[in-house]
């Protein structure tokens, strides 16, 4: 399915908005990630929500940068369609961005004349140019930094106030009164330059801000979702984009008494996770494609063996290699069935940043309760992108693993119990001794190639996932109508907002957000598509793995419609709003604004 | 007043379990168990308090022979479980056992980690020079012109040095024992438990189906007529030099040993929220 976008009118542009859309670019080194940062802390003093998407090119160091931020009175997890302003820096390489930074006539294009011409993939768009000697007033500033000035000008053009922006750089400040006193006077410069610039959107107003909310990272928020639910034991590889997320826990988990171990490779952290958890202690190991691929057969001990694990997966653009820094939802078909032998094995995703945090604390639960590898699928987008959010409440979800007691009478360690589970002696219990094994075994834990031992395993791995109440937090299931759409993952954010605009022109569509992915919820689903007559699965892959899967897991109602794209492009609200609408039939798109 | 009567002291029966063991007639990892049984009745620490870690192999089947907890895991990676399980349960006496393939070949990178990383674990690496359960190919200990019909005239290419390769890797603790002396090889696996740090016992275990050439072993296996030394490039000296045949502990170092849990909690989990609170 093709989206076309229609282009909002410059008079829309100008009209009060729920949502602010700002690129600041440069080269490496410039100080546009850091402008953004303070762009979101300082929108958050003054009660905006808002998320900051980081992109570069593929230099480790010194290659373009930019910070994508997107500003609005209510939480926002997704990117919009057009940017309202493109601030660059300069303009070394920024037009590699020039798909990333989709700009409209309406939007304004501010650089720095002496950094050379805007290029013409930006101005191309119509976007009106506005040229402010940013290194200049820096220069004229002693001590002062550029990308200050610079934070100065987008913070005004977004609707931020001066005083929002300065405390926001006072607070993050660790280098001394007199260069602070530098910078301060350079972002003002900033706020006096965009003074006299108009045609910038400005926010619809909005509810008062709450009072305790977080400016937070996915890779942060599933680290910490994790020790929520108890993990103290992290063996890891680094790997991009799930490095940040290891760099968190690794200082955390020294707080809380745990420890994260840098092991030699993934095929060494896997099983370092699982001896660990074998020794009673929650482990996790986080990852992205290439490393998940490597730990497969772990996985696979860790569901003959029943120990609990999790398996963060930061999903970026594969196969092989890929596209390592950018996002894409492609390792769901192999989360969900890459394992050698019949391997059950529970597979989750957050469907927000805030979600991170409630998604991996479910999984170790999860992964405690059912004594199952559980794989968290997060992705780039939302492993490496900033959001403010509200202080997520904490889902209660606790390790709790059902253990052997000391001289248990006949104890077997793989007892084919009603539930599937079957109690686990932890090492150094006495009167319960057993061997953990990935060769088939008895109840006993025999290494056994007998037919029913073999048969009664495999059941009873089966069973004790299918048979769990996973209750409602399965799914997220939101609005109603004839008519739902399906996705998973970070897409999430900008279904709702398409499904919302879809709303918007008249069109009910009803939102279904797959929290557990595997097993497969036959039931749970069908009663979420009661009264659904069609269904469209939308998915940021080439090969719309999810639509596959469901096709295969699920009997969904009519003749399942796919929509999907591969990364590293974010999917944008338009583009889906559009699919959504042609989907349903709306037969002339013309002047529609989606 | 009648003071309490101390236990009695376990025997190295009381560290074997009731399966017989899936091993060639004559196979020297009959010998390495009941030298891994004598060492643990040394150490006197409970059956339940031991947890024997291994992988695939003919040898990596070895947990389930004794009354300890095993691990059984996947080929290649059981010093990988081994440190997990010791990192967060330092209490347990965790020994890691295996084959020469499972350990120098699949395993090879973790057994150079693992030496560098100095956890408080006991490798023992019951080394025949061959893949016996896949039935006689060559393994990195196998002579370079081992005919076997994998490789017919052999690999051509020259075996690994597991000592030397530890020793420059940073084990804590490396010996040689010899399975035909179950004595011997108890008293150096008690030791390699004792000493803190990484200890590596190679173990030269004949494997008579595939290597029958092996029951020569016991003609030329002779005690090391030095003492161990603490000095890494004398041991590495010696070993290089040697005829391979040395048997005794030939290294000890007191590099400290890698840290484990349970560390001092500072703040509940709770307590982290903090720095994302705006």
């Amino acid at each position: 399915m093709q989206a076309s976008v229609k282009q909002a009118g410059a008079a829309d542009a100008r009209a009060a908005r729920p949502s602010i859309s700002i690129a600041l670019a440069g080269s490496g080194g410039s100080g546009v990630m850091t402008a953004g940062t303070l762009l979101l802390d300082a929108a958050a003093k003054a009660g905006l929500y808002g998320l900051m998407v980081r992109t570069s090119g593929p230099q480790i160091r010194g290659g373009e940068a930019a910070a994508l931020v997107r500003l609005a009175r209510a939480p926002v997890d997704s990117l919009d369609d057009r940017f309202d302003l493109l601030l660059a820096i300069d303009w070394q390489n920024v037009n590699r961005f020039a798909d990333e930074i989709p700009l409209a006539a309406a939007s304004v294009l501010v650089g720095d004349p002496d950094e050379g011409e805007p290029p013409e993939v930006f101005t191309a768009s119509g976007a009106r140019c506005v040229a402010l000697p940013f290194k200049k007033t820096a220069k004229a500033i002693a001590g002062s930094w550029t990308n200050m000035v610079a934070l100065g000008v987008a913070g005004t053009l977004a609707g931020v106030p001066a005083e929002a922006l300065a405390a926001a750089l006072s607070d993050s400040w660790k280098r001394g009164d007199e260069a602070l006193k530098a910078n301060l006077a350079a972002l003002q410069a900033g706020v006096d330059m965009a003074a006299g610039i108009d045609g910038m959107p400005r926010l619809s107003a909005g509810a008062a801000a709450a009072a305790k909310r977080w400016q937070i990272s996915g890779n942060e928020a599933a680290g910490y979702g994790a020790i929520r639910g108890g993990v103290r034991f992290v063996a890891a590889y680094p790997i991009t984009p799930a490095t940040e997320l290891l760099e968190w826990m690794a200082p955390a988990l020294a707080k809380v008494g745990g420890t994260l171990l840098q092991a030699e490779d993934e095929l060494a952290s896997v099983n370092m996770a699982i001896g660990a958890s074998y020794g009673g202690v929650p482990s996790l190991t986080a990852t992205a494609g290439p490393g998940l691929a490597l730990m497969t057969e772990g996985i696979g001990l860790a569901v003959a063996a029943e120990v609990p694990i999790v398996v963060v997966d930061v999903m970026r653009g594969g196969p092989s290699t890929g596209i390592p820094a950018k996002s894409e939802q492609s390792d769901l078909a192999f989360a969900v069935s890459g394992l050698h032998g019949d391997a059950p094995r529970l597979v989750v995703a957050p469907t927000s940043i805030a979600d991170c945090v409630a998604t991996t604390q479910w999984a170790v639960h999860l992964a405690e309760a059912l004594q199952s590898p559980v794989i968290v699928l997060s992705d780039q987008f939302m492993g490496q992108s900033r959001a403010i959010i509200d202080r997520p409440a904490d889902a209660g979800y606790a390790a709790a693993r059902l253990t052997a007691a000391a001289d248990t009478p006949d104890y077997k360690r793989y007892r084919n119990t009603e539930s599937g589970v079957s109690p686990m002696a932890i090492p150094g219990t006495k009167g319960v001794v057993y061997t953990a094994d990935g060769l088939e075994h008895s109840e006993a834990g025999i290494p056994s190639s007998q037919s029913r031992d073999h048969r009664t395993q495999l059941d009873k791995r089966e069973r004790k996932l299918a048979q769990h109440d996973y209750g409602p937090f399965w799914a997220d299931i939101e609005g109603d109508g004839t008519a739902a759409v399906i996705t998973f993952g970070s897409t999430t954010a900008a279904v709702r907002e398409a499904v919302g605009r879809a709303r918007a022109q008249g069109v009910a569509v009803r939102l279904v957000a797959l929290r557990l992915l595997a097993p497969a919820r036959p039931a749970e689903l069908a009663a979420a598509l009661e009264g659904v007559a069609r269904v469209l699965v939308v998915e940021q892959n080439h090969g719309g793995q999810l639509h596959r899967y469901l096709r295969a897991m699920y009997d969904l109602p009519g003749k399942p419609a796919s929509f999907h794209r591969p990364g590293p492009l974010p999917l944008r609200p338009g583009e889906l709003a559009t699919a959504i609408l042609e989907w349903a039939g709306v037969a002339d798109l013309e002047g529609i604004a989606v | 007043m009648n003071a309490p009567t101390a236990p009695a002291p376990l025997t190295f029966a009381a560290y074997k379990s009731a399966y017989k063991p899936i091993w060639c007639p004559g196979c020297g990892d009959y010998s390495v168990l009941s030298s891994v049984t004598k060492a643990l009745a040394k150490v006197q620490v409970p059956p339940h308090e031991v947890v024997v870690v291994s992988g695939i192999g003919c040898s990596s089947r070895i947990p389930a022979y004794t009354t300890c907890y095993g691990f059984h895991g996947v080929h290649g990676r059981a010093l990988a479980a081994g440190t997990g399980l010791k990192v967060a349960r330092p209490e347990l006496t965790v020994l890691v056992a295996g084959g020469d393939g499972d350990g120098y070949s699949i395993g090879g990178n973790h057994f150079l980690h693992a030496c560098r990383r100095n956890v408080d674990l006991t490798y023992l690496v019951m080394d025949n020079h061959v893949y016996g359960m896949t039935k006689g190919q060559a393994s990195p200990t196998t002579e370079p012109d081992w005919d076997n019909k994998l490789s017919p005239g052999g690999t051509g290419i020259r075996s690994f040095h597991p000592l030397v390769i530890a020793l420059a890797s940073g084990a804590n603790f490396v010996a040689r024992a010899f399975a035909g002396d179950p004595n011997g090889t108890a008293d150096i696996i008690a030791q390699a438990i004792r000493h803190p740090g990484f200890s590596f016992v190679e173990i030269l275990s004949p494997c008579v189906t595939f290597r029958p050439e092996q029951r020569e072993w016991k003609q030329l296996a002779h005690p090391a007529p030095v003492e161990p030394t603490d000095d890494a490039a004398r041991a590495a000296r010696r070993i290089m030099t040697d005829d391979g045949f040395n048997i005794g502990v030939l290294y000890a170092g007191d590099r400290p040993a890698y840290p484990t849990l349970p560390g001092k909690a500072k703040c509940t989990p709770a307590d982290l929220e903090a720095e994302f609170l705006l």
